[in-house]
This record gives C-alpha cells, structure tokens and sequence, in this order.
C-alpha cells in the first residue's frame, strides 16, 4: 500500500505541475486573475512530492522486499541509518529526492516571496512546474522508484559498501539542497524576462535563494572532499573526477552570480549578465546530474546500449538549456542599460571576479567533457586529470584571490581614496611567506609556492573592509563577506601546505617494526582480526611517537560479503599543525603488512577554510533576511500610524 | 563612459573570456589528456614514451611478481597476442588479482616497460573503471579490441 500511496502521490503532483504551466501562460496573456490559485498549487505540488518521498523512506525502512528498488540496494542486515539513506544511494531514490526538493522550493518560492511582483512570481513558479514537470515525466515513464517485484525474494542485494558511511547520508541531500536552490534563481529569471521586470527588486528577492543555495553547494562539496579523503584511502582530497566536477561547475557559476547579483541590487547594472548567469548556474546543475545519472561516465557506449535514462536526461537538459536562451536571446537586447560606472569601482571588481570565474567554469567545463566528446566523435579514449586542470585553472585561481583582496575596500561607482596603500601590509606579508617558503622548502613546486604567499596576503587583506570603522557597527553581510574571504584563504593555505610539505611512506613492516614518516616513529605492533555487524576486518595496531608520548591508531581492511567487497579503512589523527593518515594493505609471504603512511600537515585547514566560507555564506543570508523583515516591520507600522 | 559604450565593452569582455578559456583548455588538453591504450598498440608502436596515459587489458595468469621490498608489483598485462611489462610501487586496490580487467594510468618508459603510477580494477560487482567495462562488453561481443 505504502508504495502505491506515493507513486499515487507522484502523479498528482505531475498533474499539478501541468495545471501550473497553463495558469502561467494565462498570467502570460493578461488574465493574472485566472491564475491567482498558482501560489496554493504549488504549495499541494510541494507537499504530494514530500509524501512520495516519505513512502520511500518507510519501504527502505522497513526493507520492504517486494519493492524492486529495495531489493537491488538494501539488506536486512545494514545497520538502520543506512537502510533509510540506501533511499536516496541509488538512481531512481535520488531523483526523486532531486524533484522532492524542487518543489518544495516551488512551494516555500510561493509562500514567502513578497518582493517580486505577482505577474513575475506566477511566471517563475510556471518555470518551476515546468522544470518539476520533466523530471515527474522521468521517474514515471524511465525510472519508478516504487515498482513492485512478484514474488518477493527472501533477502536484498544490499549497498556497496564505500557507500555505508555518514559521510552518504549528508551528502547528497546538502548537493541537491544546493543544486536545486539555483533552480528558483533560475525560474526568477525566466519570469522577470517573460514579463520584462528585470530590476533591482528581482535581484534582491533572488539573492536569498543564491546566497542559500551557494551554501549548501560549498558545504556539500567540503563534506564530499573530506569524505573522499578518508574513505577512499588514496590520502587526496580532491581528484578532478567528473562526478566532483559535476558539483565543482554549479558552484562556480553560483559563486559568480552572488556577486553580480550585488550589483544588480545595489546598482541596478549587469542586468543582462546576471540573468545569463542565473540560467547558467542552473544548467550547470542540469548538466551535472546529467553526468552523475545518466551513466555516460561509466561509457558512452553503455550510455548507447541502455539508452533511455540517459537520452531522457540529454533531452530534457537540452530543452530547458534552449528554451532559457532563447528567451535570453530574444529579451536580453531589450534590458535597460544599468547605471553606468568608472573603470576603478567596485562594480569593475565585480566584473574582473565574474570574468574569470567564468573562464575557471569554461576550463572546468571543458576539461570534464572533452573526453565524452571525442569518445563519441572518435571511439578513442583518453582522460583528463589533475594535470590539466591544475596547470591551467591553478594560476586564474591564485590570481582571483589576489584580486579578491583589492575589490571589496574599493567603492561603488568611483574610487577616489588611495586603495592600494591599504594594501601595503598585505601584499609585504604575502613576499615575506614567499622567501620563508623557499627557505623552508627550496625544492617547493611553483603552483604551492605562490599558494602559500597568496594565502599570507588574502588572509590579512580580507580582514580590510572591517578596518577604518567600528566593527560591531558593520552590517552582518559585510561580516559574511570578510569571513567568506578569509575563509578562501586558510583553504588556500591547507592546499597549499598539503602539496608543498607531505610527507609519504611506504613499507613493508614486520611486527615490532619501526617506520618513520615526516617527524614521527611509527611502529607496527600487531594485525588481528576483528569485525562489525556486516563486515570482518584485519586490523593494524600502530603506535606513533614524536618526541613525547605516544598514540595509538588502528586502520583496517574490511570485507564485506553483501555484495563482496573489501575496503580500506584509514586510521588518521588530527593534531593542531596536521593529520597522520595510515593504511594497511595486503600481507606478503613473510608475515610482513604492506603500510602507507602519510604526515599532512595543516591539512586540515582546506576544510576549515570551506566551513569558514559556508559560514560567512550564512552569515550575509541571516543578515539579508534580518534587514528585510526590519524593513516590512517598519513599513508596516507607518502604514498603521498613517492610516490610523 | 557612455551606457552604451559600457554595454559594448562588457560583451566584448565576456566574449574575450569565453574565447580565452576555450584557448587556454585547448592548449592544456593538447598537452595533459592522457589517452588509453591496449598492450596491442604498444607493440604496434602507436603511443609516444614518456607521456601519461591509460593502460587497459588483463593481467596474465602467473605473471604476478612482487619485488623482495613488498611495495612493488611487476606483472604483465596482455590482450590477445601482445603483452606489456608494467611495474607499480604502491597498494593495489583490493579486487586487482591475476586473470582479471586493469587499467593502469602511468607511462610508457624507453625500454617498454610501463610505470604504473595509479591502479584502477574494479570496485565491486556493479561498478568497474569505464575501460574495463568496455572491454567486457567488447569480449562479450566477440569484437577484437581495436581502438
């Protein structure tokens, strides 16, 4: 019962959103008084998804067999909190999750937008059904994520093991928070360019679902890096894989967009541009969850031989892309031309930031497809990796921090006060890391080098906009930003030190044996086996010294038998200047253990700078969202004193 | 600056930077992609030494070495008639084995032999690296490898 009640629920809502896109073509042709009821469609449109969504959780809760999906990614035998996350580790949950979220931020789009004016709204929330619809039409027709088998087999086939972590329950909800956050940025700019009320007050009634969607964005894909790194075992954080590129893409458009769309709100400039952006930042979601579900990775030849998902997902990605830019095209000319500005002032800042974002997202972009691209054109096969990407997106990296020290104490409009002489103490603190950098390290790569000296400037220069004035008086969204900014720069510092100064072992260790990596003594003491609830385990005891004292960590190998798959377990431990990162792999003949040992240091701050930038992220929502309930407040109250 | 003339001059800086980072990712590709190959194309002389690249094939029955200092691996991978020495110094992942799918990513040395820097084998059941799942389907077809 439960299955059909939300596959019931799922074709409701499909319905809803076909009835939403006729009340906004009737908006569109002058009757907005037919298309009042649209706000309350889109509420019941949200809360049938989110009991589809529910049905699902409960079969995956209860390892309901005779639910096809349940049988191919669950097991009685996980622990619990997988059983419910399995819901979404698998294709067909997942997209369902997607469309979940979608119009849910339909439904809250709807409730809580009161800045937009009700023909924008009713054509955006038209956008929204429009987008929901497709992806409704997927999950019916290519991928039902309710199908029943008959007969019911006794037991599941369970869920790769990689995937039984914390790190899977969190992660991919935060990126479809994220992704599907730009989906609203993106139907706010399809309906002001249908109605032609691309303004100031759009903008600020989109920053908050930018700003929000931007957050999860960085937190999921500092989350997914840490997750990476610990669990995969390969001591890297991050890998230029087109999975991590497919969250990478999204979030560089939207970083881009936040800050156009300060201009937009505050200068009423960059019209065109940031309605370009917000189409982009959304396709680019599009095209990730094309990469990640249609299973073109794998092969585009398996892509080929089991086409329907993956032609649906291209279909439906073409048609929104396309229709987008046409509109784009056909109303973009006809935008206003903003206030205009002088060559130093923070809208060119704004400009520079933009433009080489944008660059970063082409060669990102670029890089991540061009392999599909000649598979398909050719039949050859070739990889892009980490070479490419960091040679050429490293150097526009480090070059947009430095700016991103300048543009922000730059003033709107014209700069007339002597900006660079603030820079001074900054830009000194960057060469004097340089020198100390090269010292320490003379056969330090270019690429960390500058890294470091570049982390030592931003990190004092983003600290700037909060000197010359008192700094509780500052607004919150200020703090936000200098936050965001300096939080780039101690992920900066981390990747930085990461690639200048690790240090790597790698040994065959008899027990009592003595290894030592970076500053430590690490010795060997014993492997045992040990195991967890469905899995058995060598485990390595490791002691590690340094100087004084002294700590134990203990990595395993697992192996799973449901489906039968081993694992690397790291044991790592987190100092304040570093992580030692251990492995064990296989025995050898002579009783010795295979160890890879790692000393990181500060590795840590890659992760800390991402939190930090989440949080400045947060920070400027609250204090956005803070101002803009002070200002109804207040309006409110005139209009009762006035009319009293 | 008139309006318009601001107009003009972003569009013109928007469309410099999406032609600069197409320039800028083709100049990269050119150098860093690394292009997979079959032992067959070695021995047909096809790829350059001393450049990254993807090895795929099987690792043959009994060639399975492993150096007295535990860490490195010597085996051969073949496919069909043709074979290719490779030497890998790490922890190989936990499905790699002898008569199955790898592929190595590394390069080619002078002397033929390939130096593994990374090993991909299968993950799991379902999941495998996209070359190998190629290769699978291929073999199942009856095709012969050819690139």
């Amino acid at each position: 019962m439960i299955a059909e009640t939300g596959l019931a629920a799922l074709w409701l809502a499909a319905g809803l959103a076909a009835y939403q896109l006729f009340l906004m073509v009737m908006a569109l042709r002058g009757r907005v008084d037919v298309a009042r009821s649209m706000r309350s469609v889109a509420t019941v449109q949200g809360i049938l998804t989110l009991i589809a969504f529910a049905a699902l959780l409960l079969v995956f809760a209860r390892t309901d067999l005779s639910v096809a999906l349940v049988v191919e990614n669950s097991h009685s035998a996980k622990p619990f909190i997988y059983k419910v996350a399995g819901a979404w580790g698998n294709h067909e949950g997942s997209m369902l999750m997607w469309v979940t979220v979608l119009s849910v931020a339909g439904a809250f789009l709807g409730l809580f937008s009161r800045r937009t004016s009700e023909r924008t709204l009713i054509a955006a929330l038209g956008s929204q059904a429009a987008l929901a619809l497709g992806f409704y039409a997927f999950l019916l027709v290519a991928s039902n994520p309710f199908a029943r088998l008959n007969p019911a087999p006794l037991e599941g086939q369970g869920l790769n093991p990689l995937l039984q972590d914390p790190g899977l329950a969190f992660h991919p909800p935060t990126l479809y928070f994220g992704y599907v956050g730009l989906s609203v940025a993106f139907s706010l700019a399809v309906g002001a360019l249908l109605t032609n009320q691309v303004d100031a007050k759009l903008a600020r009634a989109m920053r908050p679902w930018v700003l929000g969607a931007w957050i999860f964005l960085t937190l999921g894909i500092t989350a997914g890096s840490y997750w990476a790194y610990y669990e995969l075992g390969w001591g890297g954080y991050w890998f230029w894989d087109p999975v991590e590129n497919a969250s990478l893409m999204p979030w560089l458009a939207a970083t881009a967009l936040l800050h156009s769309i300060n201009v937009l709100a505050a200068r009423g400039a960059l019209k065109a541009w940031t309605m370009m952006l917000a189409v982009i930042a959304f396709s680019m979601s599009m095209v990730g969850t094309f990469l990640v579900r249609s299973g073109v990775l794998t092969s585009v030849h398996a892509f080929a031989i089991d086409p329907e998902r993956g032609t649906f997902l291209l279909a439906s990605l073409a048609t929104y892309v396309a229709a987008a830019f046409t509109l784009f095209a056909l109303r973009g000319a006809t935008l206003e031309e903003g206030a205009p500005f002088q060559l130093i002032s923070r809208e060119t800042g704004l400009v520079v930031n933009n433009l080489i974002l944008s660059v970063i997202l082409g060669i990102v972009f670029v890089g991540t497809l061009y392999p599909l691209f000649v598979e398909a054109v050719s039949g050859e096969k070739l990889s892009v990796g980490a070479p490419y990407f960091n040679s050429v997106a490293g150097p526009l990296a480090l070059i947009l921090a430095i700016l991103v020290g300048i543009g922000p104490s730059l003033s709107w409009r014209r700069e007339q006060r002597p900006v660079f002489k603030l820079l001074t103490i900054p830009a000194l603190l960057g060469v004097t890391a340089l020198v100390i950098a090269l010292i320490v390290a003379p056969g330090i790569h270019v690429l960390p080098l500058f890294g470091l000296a570049v982390a030592a400037y931003l990190a004092v220069a983003s600290i700037l906009p909060l000197v010359g004035r008192n700094p509780l008086r500052a607004p919150l969204a200020t703090w936000g930003m200098v936050v965001a900014h300096f939080g780039l720069a101690v992920a900066l510092a981390g990747m930085a030190a990461n690639a200048a100064f690790t240090s790597e072992r790698l040994a065959v260790a008899k027990p009592g044996d003595v290894l030592n990596v970076g500053p430590w003594l690490v010795q060997l003491e014993g492997v045992t086996p040990t195991a967890g609830k469905n899995w058995t385990a060598m485990e390595a005891e490791l002691r590690a010294t340094r100087g004084s004292g002294a700590i134990i960590l203990k990595p395993q190998t697992r192996y799973f038998s449901d489906p039968p798959t081993e694992t690397n377990e790291a044991a790592i431990e987190t100092f304040w200047n570093g992580q030692l990162y251990t492995i064990v792999g296989k025995p050898d003949d002579s009783g010795g253990w295979q160890l890879r040992l790692w000393w990181k240091p500060f590795v840590t701050l890659i992760w800390l700078g991402g939190g930090l930038i989440g949080l400045g992220g947060a920070l400027a929502l609250g204090g956005r969202l803070w101002r803009m309930r002070r200002r109804r407040e207040a309006s409110a109250e005139w209009r009762k004193e006035r009319y009293a | 600056m008139k309006p318009k003339n601001q107009r003009l001059l972003l569009v013109a800086l928007a469309a410099a930077a999406v032609l600069g980072a197409v320039l800028l990712a083709m100049w990269g590709l050119k150098d860093q992609a690394a292009y997979f190959y079959t032992p067959a194309d070695l021995a047909a002389g096809k790829a350059p030494a001393d450049k990254a690249m993807r090895l795929g094939g099987m690792v043959a029955k009994g060639s399975l070495q492993r150096a007295p200092d535990g860490i490195t691996l010597k085996f051969n991978v073949v496919d069909g008639d043709a074979k290719t020495p490779v030497v890998f110094r790490g922890i190989a992942p936990n499905l790699f084995k002898e008569g199955s799918g790898v592929v190595a990513e590394g390069s080619l040395r002078a002397d033929g032999t390939f130096v593994a820097d990374n090993i991909l084998a299968k993950h799991d059941e379902r999941y495998m690296p996209p070359e190998l799942g190629n290769l699978a389907a291929e073999h199942k077809a009856g095709k012969t490898l050819r690139r």
